[in-house]
């Protein structure tokens, strides 16, 4: 379980992320939703200390990350996996590389063990067979799970999605969805997604925080959303004719 | 300001470089892959530009000892001088300041830009330590073995081009090459060739490793590695120079 309670931040003048607090669950897709530049990516880079945070805790397992010695915080950071937006792939290696370089880095694991789970991973995500292909040469859905192979190869306790789906096709991005909530299930992961694609929302929203100009604006689930009456959250969610009437026909019938 | 908040920034970052590796079965594999990256592909400029100017330095040293009382041999002393005091340390390295750091930087950059680099951090990777550390040391190991390669094919060029255009005889060269030698002056080349290796792999990492923006800030990147390493390599040599021969 990760907590965040209170935490601010500023660049400069701007104050991005405002006083948010929210609880994450373990084993639950929890997602972080808002509009782009509300402040959701800069909550996660805070979470996972690529940003140092202004005021506010962030708890890993009641562990407050931001105040851990440095050594301590890498112990917490061996137990992240991350899936950047780009997939963030090391274009020098393969993907079997890519996918055992957390295994090389971290465990004292023999050549076959890692191979055995390298594989184990790449077939999770439906990648068998393509151990040796450069991250050139992957379509944009193949990097994403060759880049979430890798996010879980090392067992993580944590996972984060940084707009999983950005740039793939509606089909590709229910396939990329759903192996994020399956894993997220299987390994009983803390999983934070952040998008702002709604079919992820309804999808895998077991958990949803709605960022609105830097703030926790609301917080609920994919059917909390289905019946809001959060204006800003409605505006955000059912901004296209189609979703509208969706929602329409979701509050008539109710 | 800016260059204090410069040279901070790149004290710190040489700092994390050379904290504790996580696992150093992983950074040896990475410097003989750099050995390789930074040496191996830069052999044959290197030895072609050495083999030239060579032969072009002996021809002109030919063509201005017209006196006399200067004994024809002094071409191939000249040479000697020339390409082990400074056009090997000192030339060479700018050179390859210009093909190693801009590939440096590039890769770094967009490494940065990529977020290849903030994936390393969250993975609990010190990214300084494990991006830098082996192009420094990869540097460090495989520079004075290029610019001795360098040496000995600059004067064996020198020897070549004088015999082909009669600018002196095959003996006299190698009477020229053999006079008034002192091993010291190698000392002081290979120190500076060192030095300068270190100058250029970790300007060229700090400028790629700070990159911030997207493609055009990584050509910037390049650029800037390449201008400022190759000023700190001429203030040095003049530094190292001072240091060494006076």
């Amino acid at each position: 379980m990760i907590e965040i309670r209170n935490i601010s931040k500023s660049f400069g003048d701007r104050l991005v992320v405002n006083d948010v607090s929210f609880t994450f669950e373990q084993g639950k897709t929890n997602l972080i939703i808002g509009e782009s530049g509300s402040g959701k990516t800069t909550i996660l880079k805070l979470m996972v200390g690529l940003h140092s945070i202004d005021s506010g805790e962030v708890l890993y397992d009641g562990k407050n990350f931001p105040k851990l010695p440095e050594k301590e915080k890498q112990e917490v950071r061996q137990d992240i996996g991350m899936l950047f937006q780009g997939g963030a792939l090391f274009d020098s290696l393969t993907v079997e590389e890519n996918v055992r370089f957390p295994l090389d880095m971290f465990t004292a694991m023999s050549r076959e063990e890692k191979n055995e789970r390298v594989n184990f991973c790449l077939s999770r995500v439906q990648l068998e067979g393509r151990n040796n292909l450069y991250p050139g040469e992957l379509s944009g859905g193949m990097k994403k799970r060759a880049a979430l192979a890798r996010a879980i190869a090392n067992n993580p306790k944590y996972l984060f999605c940084d707009e999983p789906n950005s740039g793939l096709d509606p089909k590709t991005s229910i396939v990329i969805d759903q192996l994020i909530k399956q894993i997220t299930e299987e390994l009983n992961m803390t999983t934070i997604v952040i998008t702002h694609d709604m079919n992820s929302v309804i999808e895998i929203g077991q958990k949803i925080m709605y960022i609105y100009k830097g703030k926790n604006w609301w917080a609920g689930n994919s059917k909390g959303i289905l019946k809001t009456d959060n204006k800003e959250l409605i505006d955000f969610v059912f901004a296209s004719g189609f979703m509208k009437e969706i929602y329409d026909a979701v509050k008539n019938k109710d | 300001m800016t260059l204090f908040f410069h040279f901070g920034r790149y004290f710190l970052l040489i700092k994390r470089t050379f904290s504790k590796p996580e696992k150093l079965s992983v950074y040896w594999r990475q410097i003989v892959h750099e050995i390789n990256n930074i040496g191996i592909t830069s052999l044959p400029i290197i030895a072609i530009i050495s083999f030239f100017m060579g032969g072009v330095i002996t021809i002109q040293a030919a063509f201005g000892f017209t006196s006399p009382i200067v004994p024809l041999y002094a071409v191939g002393f000249t040479t000697r001088e020339s390409m082990l005091l400074e056009f090997c340390p000192t030339i060479m390295s700018l050179i390859l300041a210009g093909k190693i750091g801009s590939n440096i930087a590039s890769e770094i950059g967009a490494m940065r830009i990529t977020e290849q680099i903030d994936a390393l951090e969250i993975m609990g990777i010190n990214s300084a330590g494990y991006l830098i550390l082996p192009k420094v040391a990869g540097g460090i190991l495989i520079l004075p073995f290029l610019i001795a390669i360098s040496m000995f094919l600059g004067i064996y060029g020198g020897y070549v081009m004088g015999i082909a255009t009669h600018a002196c005889t095959s003996y006299e060269y190698i009477f020229g090459i053999q006079a008034f030698f002192e091993p010291w002056k190698l000392w002081y080349s290979f120190t500076k060739v060192i030095v300068f290796a270190f100058i250029i792999t970790s300007v060229a990492s700090y400028f790629g490793y700070f990159t911030q923006g997207g493609a055009l800030e990584v050509g910037r990147s390049s650029t800037n590695a390449v201008v400022y390493s190759s000023i700190l390599i001429l203030i040095f040599n003049f530094l190292l120079t001072q240091l060494f021969l006076t």
